[in-house]
């Protein structure tokens, strides 16, 4: 698998307060990569910075080889989902057909690419329902299916099932599969969800207060673990 | 005649006034929502980009021009009536442009006083959207374009109520435009009531200068007019607050 992003003792703060420290990460193209940590360890942060919403204190980010330059062509690349969904006040359809609008996509492909989506997320028929109507766990699929409708080649996560029921969760982790298997997208999930991370993760960083302690294969992280602090937050032993 | 008399009979000759298309009170009544009309939509096309500019710009005296909206909010109608009347005389720096006793002075004059309220109320709508909402259009792949037409869209029920509150706040309002407007009505009586049609006579003006002359009927068709109108623009506004 090839590199997509390179980061490079990256820090980052708002204002005295320090949120990471010296991250050395390669994301490769393809792959579903958790970041694993406590809440307050800085996930959301990164996860933001890989989206260009914060820029980071210090240190360098590569994306696919090039250094950050303009910022949307880039960012349109990828695509984040929120932990809590913002729904726009519009039909199912139209929140879901945003991101192609925006892009200038004629109408029989949005039509198309939509149905597409919303069968991939379950939620067929559904198009000219109000989206602030649907549940929680239907808002979030209308959600995901509204991130993968252009099909980014990245798919930045952030506890994405963090408030949903255990039939919900089972859904959402099929649809990750699924769209990394169907479309090659390059999945990076920030979740504190362990057996969650058994289940789809290929890769797994684990993030304890703003610093990287470890990346690596899931298997070795869950079987072999090189740090200290990451066998004793795998197993739970670490109270936060 | 008892005071109850005297009020049913003021209101049985105000509703045959109404009913009977009176051309005095149909001229007031165009008057009236031709000057609060034209007044509403010009402030509406400045205090809309100016509501978009408070709220996605960073600029030096930002916070001086959010002060200055919501001091003009307030703004005593009869002290902008003055202060337009001293700069439309004839004697006035503006008095050139030959404004006064006009119409168009009169626009200008509500003009004044509800593009602050259009623009402080589209403010608050437009900070209401949620921060998640607008950073949502740019991990979709939307600009700040993209950014601003959502906001609008999200915005949309405020940003209405916000333009009626100001067509609201142009239909009553007195002080002002019967200053800079002078409530002239052609001369010649029609229909044995009146002056004659309106020239810068709206239903608030009309009101104060009909009760003065104890023509109450007329004052009580005019007034159920104006209730009517203004009415009409807030339940409008409820129904569109409600949608939001």
């Amino acid at each position: 698998m090839d590199e997509l992003f390179r980061i490079k003792d990256l820090c980052m703060a708002f204002g005295e307060k320090g949120v990471l420290e010296n991250i050395d990460l390669t994301i490769r193209r393809g792959e579903i990569l958790a970041i694993i940590g406590p809440s307050g360890s800085g996930k959301t942060t990164l996860l933001r910075i890989l989206n260009f919403f914060e820029k980071p204190t210090c240190g360098s980010l590569k994306f696919d080889g090039m250094d950050i330059g303009e910022i949307n062509d880039i960012r349109r690349r990828m695509s984040l989902l929120f932990q809590t969904p913002a729904i726009f006040n519009a039909s199912v359809f139209d929140n879901v057909a945003y991101g192609l609008k925006v892009r200038g996509i004629d109408k029989k492909t949005i039509g198309k690419k939509v149905g597409d989506a919303l069968s991939i997320v379950g939620l067929s028929g559904l198009e000219k329902q109000k989206a602030r109507t649907l549940s929680g766990g239907e808002a979030q699929r209308m959600a995901f299916a509204r991130a993968i409708v252009y099909d980014p080649e990245i798919l930045l996560l952030d506890e994405p099932t963090a408030s949903l029921d255990p039939a919900n969760v089972a859904k959402i982790e099929e649809i990750i599969r699924r769209v990394r298997d169907e479309r090659g997208t390059t999945i990076i999930i920030a979740t504190h969800n362990i057996p969650q991370v058994r289940r789809i993760a290929d890769r797994v960083g684990i993030l304890l207060d703003g610093v990287l302690i470890e990346v690596n294969d899931k298997e070795k992280i869950f079987t072999a673990p090189q740090d200290a602090r990451s066998a004793a937050f795998i197993k739970g032993e670490m109270v936060y | 005649m008892s005071s109850a008399d005297f009020l049913f009979q003021g209101i049985t000759k105000a509703f045959e006034l109404i009913v009977s298309l009176n051309p005095y009170i149909l001229s007031i009544t165009g008057v009236s929502i031709k000057v609060s009309g034209t007044a509403t939509i010009l402030a509406t096309l400045t205090a809309i980009p100016l509501a978009f500019i408070l709220a996605f710009l960073h600029f030096r005296g930002k916070q001086a021009l959010i002060a200055l909206v919501n001091t003009g909010m307030g703004l005593p109608p009869v002290f902008v009536g003055l202060f337009l009347w001293t700069m439309l005389v004839p004697a006035g720096p503006m008095g050139f442009l030959r404004m006064i006793f006009t119409q168009e002075a009169m626009i200008v004059a509500q003009y004044i006083l509800i593009t602050p309220i259009i623009t402080g109320v589209s403010l608050a709508a437009i900070k209401a959207v949620p921060k998640p909402v607008i950073e949502t259009v740019y991990t979709l792949g939307g600009d700040q374009k993209d950014a601003v037409i959502t906001t609008l869209k999200e915005a949309r029920f405020g940003i209405i109520t916000a333009i009626l509150a100001g067509l609201g706040r142009a239909l009553a309002e007195v002080g002002a435009i019967l200053i800079v407007g002078g409530n002239i009505a052609r001369t010649g009586s029609i229909g044995g009531i009146g002056e004659g049609l309106s020239e810068t006579r709206t239903l608030t003006t009309a009101i104060t200068s009909e009760t003065s002359k104890a023509e109450i009927s007329t004052a009580i068709a005019l007034g159920i007019i104006l209730i009517s109108l203004v009415l009409t623009v807030n339940i409008l506004a409820n129904f569109f607050q409600r949608r939001d």
